[in-house]
């Protein structure tokens, strides 16, 4: 039997190694001859870029070499790797990233040269001697400005700013469905912008090797494949086989460290023209101001109901920020991972979305944990709830009453997907009870005694993740595929080596995909190892992030084993002279149905590599085999979560006091992990909810660029979270497994805002926007203090 | 950084004497504040002059004040049974500064030469007389602070010792900026035989500050009740993206209360 397969809570076997400081990350490696190169960039929003002079920086003690834009302009752009059509069928308008700025400079950050050193300090010494003719533009900071009659273009092509104006749904139904309509709730959000702060920075080296003529990049990514094909094809013109991208232990990505970055390619590129490689660490204000940014996000949503309630049909037009240049994913975000969301876990029976992309001189803004189910998540249940008060109804019952009901799966929405499986009403009992949310009254009135505002504040969400099937991915304007592979290496002792194209980074795959082997291999754990991050390694891989790496790359696992398992019964057949049909493959063993006969795992394995008994006329020697998988739809995790803060009205400190989480991720192959991913994603969610903000002033300057002013949530700020899940499986993959990475951050921030605002309910506030600072909601009490005192 | 000469002298002459023979010599406490500007080159000091080795890290108590060297980290500040006893709001404050790395490294003497307008330190020496004794003289805190990161030392002056008078009462209360942790409004309230004296951190355009109406009101009558109706000018507030000048000016009151109800 199998003790620590699927379902065990098995401690995660890499926490010894990043616990006790043995990880190895890029920062840790060195290669030898390496010099170091250090990026001059813009503290200028945005402006003209007259003349780089490095005359002068070249003399400098130390200096290797020095590039600018018109060293890159010969290779190509950053690509985007997802195409959007306008509502005119017109292509977005994509504009030439360039490596390093060429002719302007668009956001403060964006990267003018790069200079390679022996040391750091003196690539950074150089770096000043650099000598700027930068003539200032007025810069567009945020949407609005940047969406202005005449404002200044961030890129001449880009009229009005506009990236691409899209549209979705079914625009008659809609405006029929607000015809009849008995009320109609219309609710201006932002979603405001947030800084991803992975704790580890960016950092890369980029290597030649002159004798083989192969490159390799070490970077801090989530998907080194992705990275090798964008930066190798589109890029820099590099094939395949001589380019090698190697992602060792990551710590940390949220989405940050999916893009391809400017830094990956201007670093691969020098180490071959100095033929040394080149290190490259991010500090902490690089990190600000260039990972790529999430959300950003500007709507006016409008909820059409019948008198008693039922949902008839939302209407939704969003502005979304794409900052400076289009990111690796950018225009997928608002797009096709957030407005197909629109039907969340309701009927409502018409829905259409329009969303324009729009470009300001700020950093890039991507995929950020969540990545657009986070922001169409909290435009619903916030006008979900404002509906139901205005409705003067329940926030449960105009819930219950608007549910998908568990037997209508699978179930099409109006607005593109179609859900597999659920059941909304399991997770919402569940987590209404975990949260003892009859009993809130009394907590309420405990809290009104001792001075403080207790609120309580549901959020009721579905999310897609596992991108698929790559078919549909590709119509809808992706430019890769999103399958995952998996090799399954059997060692001829019967260990085990798994290659996977997902990438961990804080997931604790090595554990979880340990589970999995062990689980259908039977195989112990310290016979399993994991091998992610190395092109060189791996045969292909698009990498982790929408919480695809179980679901697709899990299944992809899956599949090779069926194959392992496959040619190891027509060595057991042949070896104990049975069909094949009546081998059966149970706990590690190969038996004869019905008999006493069976080979163990491991002497399959050594037959296959030693093949003097073999079935050598039909069968390869050797035991390894290698799938590649595309899902067939998208995995739909949902749930309810359930927070409950205590406002001091004095200061408007809100404290959250309690966070329940029941989620439906489909089959859990991990508890613990599955309950600190949940635990982790809600921190995210509390931290954008009450306390992140990345702040542009006017002039395209970032004031909140560093950890004084940017407020990260710290342990104080997050209560206990108790994390229960409700199960229906997957109904298209071989685990039943939906995905749990991004959850957390999803379901959480409207419940955090719901509450906040129910604790405000004796001050008539009807919405807060994000974050829900202590400075915000004592001007919001501030304000409606006269109206209360005369009440 | 940039490059710069190390210097870690064994006396208090042999530190002024480096510092006074080049401008650009600066010195160097527990680095807190000096270290990061020097990681982002904001600085740029020929000599880097390490007080770490002039014997300034002690606590005394000493003709009914609390004497606390230059040198003494915070976190040995708070753990101090002598402070604990004599001035509890003073072990109090320390042990709320910043994080434990902080504490253990950052000094009294370094934060009150930095004089940050949202440090903490300041207020506890404004609200209680302290003076600030250096290598040449004694500075009483009326006179000490000057403005945000500006103070009555010369350049080649060199903190030594705080020395305290012990009040009858004394509590901080801190709203702490969400972000930095540093004093978004600290108010100090200090409660003697003579008097109420209260200073501000944080709040201010120009640094710590008395709070004269509120000293009346509580030396009259030393409860929370009594700053009822007191308001602080909101044109001598600050304002940032973290809070406006309002807000700030309705702390100022807020945290006033919570002090002087600690304080008990
Ligand atoms: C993350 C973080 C959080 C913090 N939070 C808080 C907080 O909540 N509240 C708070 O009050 N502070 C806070 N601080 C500040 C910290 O507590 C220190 O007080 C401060 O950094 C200065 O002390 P230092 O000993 O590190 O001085 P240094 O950084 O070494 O020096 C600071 C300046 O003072 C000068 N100097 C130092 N000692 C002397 C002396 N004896 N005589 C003359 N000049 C001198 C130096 O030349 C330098 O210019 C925080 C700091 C950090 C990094």
């Amino acid at each position: 039997m199998v003790v620590d397969g699927i379902g065990a809570s098995v401690k995660r076997k890499e926490d010894l190694r990043f616990l006790s400081g043995r990880g190895n990350y890029v920062d840790d490696m060195n290669r030898p001859g390496q010099a170091y190169g250090h990026f001059l960039r813009s503290d200028v929003p945005h402006g003209k870029l007259n003349k780089v002079d490095i005359s002068a920086a070249l003399k400098k003690p130390g200096v290797i070499a020095i590039y600018t834009g018109d060293d890159f302009a010969a290779v190509g752009g950053v690509p985007c790797g997802w195409q959007i059509h306008s509502k005119d069928g017109s292509p977005m308008v994509e504009p030439r990233h360039p490596v390093l700025a060429a002719g302007k400079v668009r956001h403060v950050g964006d990267p003018i040269a790069l200079v390679v050193a022996e040391t750091k300090q003196q690539a950074k010494d150089a770096a000043e001697a650099i000598i700027l003719d930068i003539e200032s533009l007025p810069a567009v900071a945020n949407l609005t400005a940047a969406l202005a009659p005449n404002a200044a273009l961030v890129h001449d092509e880009a009229k009005g700013n506009i990236c691409f104006d899209w549209h979705i749904g079914d625009k008659a139904a809609v405006e029929a469905g607000f015809a009849k309509a008995h009320k109609i709730v219309r609710l201006d959000l932002t979603n405001n912008r947030l800084v991803p702060n992975a704790m580890e920075p960016r950092a890369a080296i980029g290597d030649y090797d002159v004798s083989s003529g192969e490159y390799t990049l070490y970077t801090t990514s989530q998907n080194p494949h992705v990275i090798r094909l964008l930066m190798g094809a589109f890029v820099l013109g590099i094939p395949e086989h001589k380019l090698r991208v190697v992602a060792p232990d990551v710590g940390g990505g949220f989405g940050s460290k999916i893009f391809h970055y400017a830094e990956e390619a201007a670093l691969t590129w020098a180490a071959a023209k100095v033929k040394r490689p080149i290190k490259w660490t991010a500090d902490r204000t690089e990190a600000f101001i260039t990972d790529a940014h999430g959300r950003d996000h500007i709507s006016v949503a409008e909820l059409a109901l019948d008198a008693e309630g039922h949902f008839l049909a939302l209407k939704v037009d969003t502005q979304a920020n794409m900052g400076a240049y289009l990111s690796t994913f950018a225009p997928s975000v608002p797009t096709y991972l957030s407005a197909t969301l629109l039907a969340g876990v309701y009927k409502t029976a018409a829905i259409y979305a329009e969303v324009k992309a729009v470009f300001t001189n700020t950093v890039p803004v991507d995929a950020y944990r969540g990545a657009g189910r986070p922001e169409a998540t909290f435009l619903l249940e916030r006008i979900v709830d404002v509906a139901a008060r205005e409705m003067n109804m329940d926030r449960v019952e105009i819930r219950k009453k608007n549910f998908i009901p568990k037997d209508a799966f699978p179930y099409q929405t109006p607005i593109a997907l179609q859900y597999d499986s659920g059941d909304y009403l399991a997770t919402f009992d569940g987590a209404l009870k975990a949260a003892d949310y009859a009993g809130f009254e009394a907590r309420r009135k405990a809290a009104a005694a001792k001075g403080k505002l207790r609120g309580i504040g549901i959020s009721t969400y579905v999310e897609a993740c596992g991108i698929a099937p790559s078919a549909v991915a590709g119509a809808l304007g992706a430019r890769a595929g999103l399958y995952e592979v998996a090799n399954i290496r059997v060692h001829p002792t019967g260990s085990v080596t798994v290659f996977t194209g997902a990438h961990s980074h804080g997931q604790g795959h090595e554990t979880t995909f340990a589970q999995l082997v062990s689980e259908q291999l039977g195989v112990p754990h310290d016979m399993i190892d994991i091998v992610h991050g190395d092109t060189g390694k791996v045969p292909f891989g698009m990498g982790t992030y929408g919480s695809r790496s179980l679901s697709v790359g899990g299944s992809a696992m899956v599949k090779a084993m069926d194959k392992i398992i496959d040619k190891g019964k027509k060595i057991a057949a042949h070896l104990m002279e049975a069909d094949v049909h009546d081998i059966e493959f149970k706990d590690g063993k190969f038996s004869v149905v019905g008999t006493d006969k069976a080979k163990s795992f491991g002497e399959i394995a050594l037959t296959a590599y030693v093949p003097h008994n073999y079935p050598i006329e039909e069968l390869e020697p050797g035991l390894e085999e290698t799938a590649f998988y595309d899902p067939k739809n998208f995995t739909y995790p949902g749930g309810c979560h359930i927070c409950e803060v205590e406002i001091d009205p004095d200061t408007g400190v809100t404290q959250v006091i309690n966070f329940t989480a029941v989620d439906d991720v489909g089959r859990v192959i991990n508890p613990m992990i599955v309950e600190g991913q949940v635990q982790g994603g809600v921190a995210q969610g509390i931290g954008q909810a009450l306390l992140e903000h990345a702040i542009y002033d006017e002039s395209g300057q970032l004031l909140s660029g560093s950890m004084m002013d940017y407020t990260m949530p710290r342990a104080d700020n997050i209560p206990n979270i108790f994390v229960g899940t409700e199960t229906t499986l997957c109904t298209h993959n071989p685990l039943g497994s939906k995905g749990v990475g991004e959850v957390g951050a999803i379901g959480s921030p409207p419940a955090v805002i719901n509450a906040v605002v129910d604790a405000l309910r004796d001050y008539g506030v009807r919405h807060v926007d994000m974050p829900a600072t202590a400075a915000k909601i004592w001007s919001l009490i501030d304000a409606n203090q006269p109206k209360m005192a005369a009440e | 950084m940039y490059d710069f000469t190390y210097a870690k002298p064994a006396n208090i002459a042999d530190a002024v004497k480096t510092l006074a023979a080049d401008a650009e010599a600066k010195a160097l406490a527990g680095g807190m504040t000096f270290i990061p500007v020097l990681k982002q080159r904001l600085n740029k000091p020929s000599t880097v002059v390490d007080l770490s080795a002039l014997g300034l890290n002690y606590i005394k108590l000493e003709g009914g004040k609390l004497i606390v060297g230059a040198m003494t980290p915070h976190g040995t500040v708070a753990a101090s049974p002598e402070v604990k006893k004599a001035l509890p709001a003073l072990a109090e404050l320390a042990g709320n500064i910043g994080d434990r790395q902080v504490r253990y490294r950052g000094t009294i003497g370094g934060s009150l030469a930095n004089n940050d307008p949202s440090a903490c330190y300041p207020a506890a020496v404004l609200a209680l007389g302290a003076t600030i004794k250096t290598n040449t003289r004694t500075i009483a805190a009326d006179d000490y602070f000057q403005g945000m990161f500006t103070t009555a030392l010369n350049p080649d002056e060199i903190i030594t010792e705080v020395h305290f008078p012990l009040p009858e009462k004394a509590a901080y209360a801190k709203f702490a900026n969400p972000a930095s942790r540093y004093a978004m409004v600290g108010v100090f309230v200090a409660k003697f035989a003579s008097g109420v004296r209260v200073a501000i951190t944080g709040a201010g355009q120009n640094g710590v500050f008395r709070h004269a109406a509120f000293e009346a009101a509580l030396s009259k009558s030393f409860t929370p009740d009594a700053l009822n109706g007191i308001t602080t000018p909101v044109d001598e507030m600050n304002a940032d993206i973290h809070g406006s000048a309002p807000y700030r000016a309705h702390l100022v009151g807020v945290m006033a209360k919570r002090a002087v109800a600690a304080a008990g």
